[in-house]
């Protein structure tokens, strides 16, 4: 078994790992009871499973400069995804797209509360500005 | 050795196809807008994955830039349909999350 061989190996079973992530997050979409635990299970392959693939790929080319250009693909996913998660849930949970009796904790509730009640002492419509909280004046 | 891999790429393959059925099926079955645009997030992440296996398996780096824009535009399509679902109404107390339309016209 030579060396290239090793590294052809390591390539293979990283590919595994990533390809492995990836039915994990189907499974959890299949699985999960509803949108916020949905969105846990999305982020599995975005990151470890990209961080496998990349280096799966700069094993298998074997050059230094294939994985200097791979790595605006993982600080571009390491950047984006916290937005977009951060984005759907909050869009989740303020439509109630969630199941309250699974939660252990509900921080965001009072907060919410709050900016809605203030929202509605101000006499402003809300329908303009969605489910928002009210913006500072 | 060969056939070592000629398995373990299969394998990949394999997993690759169930990932992205499992997240069509999320897609089709929804219930609401949220759930469809997480899973069509898997999706894009699913296709970026299978771009990068497919450069090993044939031994090219030439797909390169199409993961470098992928990873960079697939961002904006979450944000956009996020942004346009919080300026829903909310759903009716008591209203349970399966009966919630997000889509529809008030």
């Amino acid at each position: 078994m030579t060396f290239d061989d090793v590294l052809d190996l390591a390539a293979a079973i990283c590919l595994l790992l990533g390809a492995f992530l990836s039915l994990a997050a189907g499974i959890g979409l299949l699985r999960f009871p509803d949108a916020l635990s949905r969105l846990h299970a999305a982020t599995k392959p975005q990151v470890l499973g990209l961080l496998f693939i990349v280096a799966a790929i700069a094993l298998a080319s074997r050059s230094w400069s294939a994985l200097l250009a791979l790595l605006p693909v993982l600080l571009f996913q390491v950047l984006t995804a916290p937005i977009s998660a951060h984005m759907v849930g909050r869009a989740g949970y303020r439509t109630g797209n969630f199941r309250r009796e699974l939660l252990i904790v509900d921080e965001l509730e009072n907060a919410v509360d709050e900016a809605s009640r203030e929202a509605e002492k101000a006499g402003e419509e809300v329908e303009d500005r969605g489910v928002g909280p009210a913006p500072q004046k | 050795m060969s056939t070592a891999l000629t398995v373990i790429y299969f394998a990949t393959g394999l997993l690759f196809t169930a990932a992205a059925l499992l997240a069509v099926a999320r897609i089709v079955r929804g219930p609401s807008i949220l759930d469809r645009v997480i899973a069509s997030d898997v999706l894009l992440t699913t296709l970026l994955l299978v771009i990068g296996a497919e450069m090993v398996i044939t031994g090219h780096t030439r797909t390169i830039p199409l993961m470098v824009v992928l990873a960079a535009t697939a961002v904006f399509g979450t944000i956009a349909v996020a942004r346009y679902v919080s300026k829903q109404d909310k759903p009716q107390a008591g209203e349970s999350p399966q009966s919630v339309d997000l889509g529809g016209d008030k």
